[in-house]
């Protein structure tokens, strides 16, 4: 069927901010879908709340409104836009979400809008539980023993009757949140609890465990013409009970014969058939490994994270497909893409092996609840090709960038026999090491797969690439070994660590022996037709595929996966530098291993690596395809730490020069460089020992910010107030980095300044200068950043200008710089230097209609800014308020403490904008899933350094109407001040304490920030994973409780009686 | 121990030595179905030729009991990248180098398959030959160049007598031309009485034994090798509902007065999209033929085309218009592959069922 000529507009939701459970993947999705739909000749509108993507780019849509994702604002922009459809399917479960509650409220009905893709009907008979049981009963498809319930007690009922361990799954929530295993009693009631809570619908299922099963997903898309194909199926290494988001995956299916391939291909193409889904749908399916046995397990009638896997890990795009089925055009009419010859109506056939493995974020989140459930915990994912297992899972694990490129982990090599045993058993984010560490102690595969029940055909695959380990540490140098070495994905640095040799001679050794891998094509055929896609993966075979051409070549490196202090923002940077390219007539090639992105679309470049992002992967393209230089400014500190390397193999790095990187991240240099320029700086001192940190804090004085050299997002950075917390830093930190110094900076409290920069070297064009609402010591990822500048006056805002300026000319940056300052004392001290795109780039960008990342790529490529018709200085300001409020994915992470620091923990980030402060907070703080209260109570609990300024705070609330509780010390110090205040008690009292006045619901907002000392850093991080359990706004900085005041006095009026003469105290409106 | 596997173009592959060590020659062909090599390697259509599977990692689910489609498989050769040693399924029971060793297969494994599929599909299919790693390849290549293609691959693959699957059904005579397994199972499901007959029964023979339908199997080489199959179902037209599969497809094409063709690289795969002109629909196919109908010989003819392929074009399915025959170029049996075409088979028996009905009410009237 034709195209419809019947709707003319669409409205696409995109899925807002980064979180656990919805990150990149719908940028990619989304970003198709608009294309696709445009591409169609259709009018596009878009609605999405994250600035930090390429989706909500001025040119993916018509009109792009970046405004909260909520009825309210979505219901502005149809009253606005009128839109004759919307398409809901593209933008996550938010996307589904929103579409669902927009049709509730009647809107959809009122203006006319039709429904895309997927009828309401449909997504409820798929994400209702209930709904989705009795379908399944309909079809006569098993599901596993489950009930609905929507008390804790009937789960404790139910799961009474099919005993223990069952499954709780929350209706209409995301990545499993609020899910989980429960092994008792009290797991149940624990988890059942939360489930609810967070189910909009408060309704849970309780399921009967089948852990065990293979878990195995099918990629479907089905047109109006009933259609239905199968994209791509693939098999979790890990067995049913981890959240597939957690798992490891391999594509295509590796044990599964064709019998059982086909039984679960014609349930998938069933499914979708009876929910009459036009557009991908996801189905995850269970089956016995000793029957042929199986459950349905979840449907998501929505392109979802694996689609984007198996669009990444075909070649076909089934978001660009699934938009252009939902505006009537069927399979058999559309091209496919890659080949361009063949029709999108057939099943891709692949000839390599494709694994995913999550990132997870413990790296930061260290004393996070690290136990793998049903509740996806990871932010990100990474994807390798190989044309074998072992390559495929190798070249995954390279690209993880967590220390290792092997089935190695140091730490581990120490691990007490029982507790290895027991993290076989319960899998937490390191479990594929943990294998490797047993299977070097000599643990067989059969107690392996016990422990584990990981199916045999993956340990006897990790069992070999350790055999392999073995003979290659017996016989080193051995050439023979070292290509098959090779060919089964071994690094250079693991050849190195078991050879006990650098990298170096191990790639020199190699290389002079020609062993060299050369780039097979992703073709979506097995090359059964002719295919030009320029998407390739490099593999130890004999036929190179990719061919250099003759053109002036440029190779950016991406990103790599998203991660807490890496979104996705730098992939936005990457997209734009490659486009940047393209135009400047050069052939833009990227590497990049994230499947979820745009950067990883093989339309974007003209040459995409689909590879790690080591130096050994990146120099491999280098020599292939010999290009002029590589860029390095735009993939986050992923890119940046690969400069070393490259430049000592002799690579060009275009831009920005190693020496500048060096001097910006190298302490000693950049303090050298910023008092040449005489720039105030916090004074600092490096430590190496206890001893020395001692010294240091005697010199400068407490508090300090301490942190390890060479830090990505603050990782443990800390600030510390004495010297007990200093003693207990040095020992953790020193215990984790024994190589690395620790950095001692005076703490200086005040306004945080954030300025991004473009530089050619002379001339410096500064796009904003941003203004954090929370003090310095809070993570600027994890701050409030408003635009332009609120607080500062104009001779402190030249005067950061004037810094950045003479820092980018006196480091020669060629592209972005980013640098943090602070406003202390009226006197503005630089803080932090970063020669690269920073997280603040498609922000400012969108804002100021300069595509920073786009002209920083022409000035690397030769432009001058005078030439451009740019000259130094900040641009002019617009009149509207501008915020980025970050978004927490809290919620998902069990045991992380929320307290802000110097340690980044958001996930994303949401865009509020409007013509005041207040206004354009409430939009972004809306945006970032915070519902902002406008009556009830305040929960307070203070440390005493930040009693005196909670007073002004709580004397605010008050007058609005608050009612005020607080702990013994602060309720003391407010009830002095003569407001009225119900005190609540300690943890472990017998009256009604403060964790009760949360858990009860009494409270509506609590405030807390840290105190010293143990148990009350104990209590406090208790009292704030309440409140995120509970799901209320939780303020661990004044800053943040001042702006949500502000916002709450802007929206509401006080109550206030007439002043009387006789009255001392007169109250200030505010 | 390493092997070679040599292209009539002179292309070398050094690669492992896999199963057999009896090494032979054939055609080489490739097929892109990422599952199903028992299927594929039991296939009869086989015959002669060295199969390279695109798809990299075989042998993974071992080898079972169940899932063979002919107890003597008859292929000349595989070609795959890696074979498992360690197979994981419930089912599994041997592994892949274990039954190419005793069904006496040469294999190689090692090799840049995916370099030898885009030879095969630049190219066409090549004469190939294994030798060991001591053969001098010019030796094998001169050898290799004299050889012809077999032209009795039917006659060796075809069962020698007659034999009988009892059923409650319809009577239906099943023409084993290398008939997949899967063929047959597809009518006991249904409970049809099932005839197996030689390649070489004649129309005369098919009529005595009072079916009522008969199928066209499936099977190796080019239709115009066996003349007297042509001739067998120029006798049942019209007398007998006919359905056609892969060779026996092409054999009622030719029947007709259409034309057979070799393509250049055939369709071996499970993913093979292939349209019905009458309803519009697409079904995903599995498919093993290296000759098609022409398209243009069709026209001359009473046939009428019935389903084509998306991607190439080529004539995939035909009817009669007239008489109750029909057939298919793809597997809808399936095994390996989707099984989104299984209603063909429902389809013939619903069209045996009216014959039949037909037959009683024309004997009656004549009666009278």
């Amino acid at each position: 069927m034709p195209k419809r000529t019947d709707i003319n507009k669409i409205l696409v939701i995109g899925s807002g901010p980064i979180i656990i459970g919805q990150a990149a993947e719908f940028d990619y999705s989304g970003t198709q879908a608009c294309q696709s739909l445009r591409e169609e000749g259709y009018e596009v509108i878009l609605a999405n709340s994250n600035p930090a993507t390429i989706m909500t780019d001025e040119t993916i849509a018509d009109e792009v409104y970046m405004e909260p994702l909520t009825v309210e604002f979505l219901a502005k922009i149809i009253r606005k836009e009128k839109p004759d459809a919307l398409l809901p399917t593209l933008g996550g479960q938010t996307g589904l979400n929103m579409a669902v509650q927009l049709e509730e409220a009647g809107i959809l009905r009122d203006f006319n809008v039709e429904l895309l893709g997927t009828s309401l009907e449909a997504i409820q008979k798929a994400e209702d539980r209930e709904k989705f049981r009795s379908l399944m009963y309909e079809l006569n498809e098993p599901v596993p023993e489950s009930t609905i319930v929507s008390t804790v007690d009937d789960a404790l009922h139910f799961a009474e009757e099919i005993g223990y361990p069952v499954i709780v799954r929350p209706a209409y929530t995301m990545g499993g949140a609020g899910g989980g295993m429960c092994y008792s009693r009290q797991d149940l009631e624990t988890i059942a609890h939360s489930g609810l809570q967070l189910s909009p619908v408060n309704q849970c299922l309780i399921e009967k465990n089948i852990a065990g099963f293979k878990e195995i997903e099918y990629e479907v898309m089905r047109d109006h013409n009933d259609h239905a194909i199968v994209v791509c199926n693939m098999e979790n290494v890990d067995a049913v009970g981890i959240h597939t988001g957690d798992s490891i995956v391999v594509a295509p299916s590796q044990t599964l014969s064709d019998r059982e391939y086909q039984m679960l291909r014609n349930v998938s193409l069933k499914i979708i058939r009876a929910l009459e889904i036009e557009g991908g749908c996801n189905v995850q399916l269970a089956l016995d490994p000793n029957s042929f046995d199986y459950y349905i397990i979840e449907v998501n009638p929505r392109v979802s994270r694996s689609s984007a896997l198996a669009s990444k890990a075909t070649g076909y795009p089934i978001a660009k497909i699934a938009a252009k089925i939902a505006v009537g055009l069927t399979l058999d009419e559309i091209k496919n893409p890659v080949t361009e010859t063949s029709y999108a109506l057939f099943e891709p056939a692949l000839d390599y092996v494709v694994s995913k493995i999550p990132r997870w974020p413990f790296d930061k989140f260290i004393k996070g609840h690290r136990i793998l459930g049903t509740q996806m915990k990871a932010t990100g994912e990474v994807m390798a090709i190989g044309r074998n297992f072992e390559e495929s899972m190798l070249k995954a694990v390279r690209s993880l960038e967590i220390g290792t490129e092997e089935l190695y982990l140091k730490e581990i090599t120490n691990l007490p026999q029982e507790e290895m045993i027991e993290r076989l058993i319960k899998a937490d984010d390191e479990r594929l090491f943990i294998i490797g560490e047993a299977l070097r102690r000599g643990m067989t595969t059969e107690e392996i797969v016990h422990h584990t029940k990981i199916d045999p055909f993956f340990v006897e695959k990790f069992e070999g690439i350790i055999q392999l380990e073995k003979q290659l540490e017996d016989s080193p140098w051995d050439k023979d070994l070292l290509k098959i070495a090779k060919e089964k994905g071994f690094s250079d640095t693991a050849l190195a660590r078991l050879w006990n040799v650098n990298e170096d001679e191990v790639y020199t050794y190699r290389t002079n022996e020609s062993i060299v891998p050369v780039y097979k094509m992703v073709d979506t055929c097995a090359a059964e037709f002719e295919s030009t896609t320029p998407y390739f993966y490099s593999s130890y075979e004999t036929e190179n595929e990719s061919v250099r051409s003759d053109r002036e070549k440029i190779l950016v490196l991406g990103s790599g996966p998203i991660r807490i202090g890496q979104g996705v923002e730098f992939d936005y940077a990457t997209v734009h530098s490659v486009l940047a390219l393209k135009e400047a007539g050069y052939e833009a090639i990227i590497m990049n291993n994230n499947p979820e992105t745009v950067s990883t679309d093989f339309s974007i470049s003209d040459k995409l690596y689909f590879e790690p992002l080591t130096l050994e992967d990146v120099m491999h393209v280098v020599e292939l395809e010999k290009p002029m230089g590589v860029i390095v400014q735009f993939g986050g500190q992923t890119a940046i730490n690969l400069a070393d390397g490259l430049a000592r193999r002799g690579v060009n790095i275009l831009g920005t020069s190693l020496e500048a990187i060096d001097r910006s991240e190298d302490r000693d240099k950049f303090e050298y460089t910023l008092s040449k320029l005489g720039i105030p700086q916090p004074k600092g001192i490096c430590a190496t020992t206890a001893e020395e940190a001692m010294q240091a804090s005697e010199t400068l004085g407490f508090p300090l910010v301490v942190r390890p050299s060479y830090v990505l997002g603050g990782r443990a950075m800390e600030i510390v107030y004495d010297q007990s917390e200093l003693e207990r830093y040095i020992e953790e930190a020193v215990k984790v980095h024994k190589d690395h110094p620790v950095l001692i900076d005076t703490y200086m409290t005040g306004i945080e300044i954030e300025v991004d920069a473009i530089s050619d070297g002379e001339t410096v064009v500064i796009p904003g200068v941003m203004e954090h609402i929370e003090r310095a010591g809070v993570h600027s990822g994890d701050s409030i950043a408003v635009y332009p500048t609120q607080r500062i006056s104009e001779e402190i805002k030249q005067k950061c200008v004037e810094y950045t300026t003479r820092i980018a000319r006196e480091l020669g940056i060629v592209g972005l710089i980013n640098i943090q300052l602070v406003l202390h004392n009226d006197e503005v001290y630089v803080l932090e230097v970063n020669p690269r795109a920073s997280r603040t780039v498609p922000f400012l960008s969108k804002i100021t209609g300069v595509t920073m990342a786009k002209l920083a790529t022409e000035l690397i490529v030769g432009a001058r800014l005078k030439e451009l018709g740019y000259s130094d200085g900040v641009l002019p300001e617009p009149n509207e308020v501008f915020v980025k409020v970050p978004v927490f994915s809290f919620e998902k992470l069990r045991s992380v403490d929320t307290y802000l620091g110097p340690e980044m923990k958001s996930t994303g980030e949401v865009l509020g904008r409007d013509v005041t402060l207040e206004k354009a907070l409430y939009k972004g703080l809306t945006a970032s899933g915070i519902e902002v209260p406008r009556n009830g109570a305040v929960l307070m609990t203070v440390a005493d350094k930040d009693k005196e300024e909670l007073l002004e705070l709580a004397t605010r609330f008050h007058q609005l109407g608050f009612e005020l509780y607080a702990t013994e010390g602060t309720g003391s110090t407010l009830e002095e001040e003569g407001l009225p205040v119900t005190k609540v008690a300690k943890i472990g009292s017998e009256e009604q304490t403060v964790l009760d006045v949360v858990q009860k619901g009494q409270v509506h907002m609590v405030i807390n920030t840290l105190t010293t000392g143990k148990q009350p850093r104990k209590d406090g991080f208790r009292i704030r994973r309440e409140a995120v359990e509970h799901g209320l706004p939780c303020m661990t900085s004044l800053d943040t409780a001042s702006a949500i005041l502000r916002v709450i006095e802007s929206m509401t009026f006080t109550a206030q009686s007439m002043p009387k003469t006789s009255q001392q105290k007169v109250n200030v409106l505010c | 121990m390493k092997r070679q596997l040599i292209l009539e173009d002179g292309t070398v592959f050094i690669g492992e030595a896999l199963g057999s060590d009896n090494l032979t020659s054939g055609e080489v062909v490739f097929n892109t179905g990422m599952t199903g090599y028992q299927e594929i390697l039991s296939d009869p259509s086989y015959c002669g030729q060295i199969v390279t599977l695109t798809y990299p990692l075989i042998g993974n689910y071992g080898i079972n009991r169940e899932d063979f489609e002919t107890i003597n498989p008859f292929v000349s050769g595989l070609v795959v990248k890696e074979a498992c040693s360690h197979p994981s399924n419930f089912r599994s029971e041997d592994t892949l180098d274990a039954y190419l060793r005793g069904r006496d297969i040469p294999a190689i494994s090692g090799i840049d398959t995916r370099m030898l599929t885009k030879k095969i599909r630049q190219f066409g299919t090549m004469k190939g030959a294994f030798a060991s790693i001591d053969q001098s390849p010019d030796d094998v290549l001169a050898r290799l160049r004299n050889e012809d293609f077999p032209t009795d691959q039917v006659q060796r693959v075809s069962t020698i007598k007659p034999y009988v699957v009892p059923g409650r059904g319809e009577r239906i005579v099943l023409v084993d031309y290398g008939m997949k397994h899967g063929i047959l199972r597809e009518f006991t499901k249904r409970n049809c009485h099932v005839t197996v007959v030689p390649y070489s029964t004649t129309a005369e023979e098919i009529l005595k034994l009072k079916p009522d339908g008969v199928m066209l199997s499936n099977g190796p080489g080019d239709p115009k090798d066996v003349p007297e199959a042509v001739e067998m179902v120029q006798g049942l037209i019209g007398k007998l509902p006919l359905f056609g599969i892969c060779l026996g497809h092409q054999l009622f094409a030719l029947a007709c007065g259409a034309d057979t063709v070799k393509m250049k690289f055939g369709h071996r795969g499970s993913n093979h999209p292939v349209k019905d002109i009458a309803t519009g629909r697409v079904y995903m196919t599995s498919q093993n033929h290296g000759y098609a109908v022409e398209e243009a010989s069709v026209k001359a003819t009473d046939l009428q085309i019935s389903q084509y392929a998306l991607n190439d074009g080529s004539v995939e399915g035909l009817y009669h218009p007239k008489y109750a025959a029909f057939s298919v170029q793809y597997h809808p049996e399936s095994a390996p592959g989707p099984e989104d075409s299984n209603g063909l088979f429902d389809e013939f028996l619903s069209i045996v069922k009216r014959e039949k009905r037909r037959e009683r009410v024309v004997c009656q009237s004549v009666q009278i």
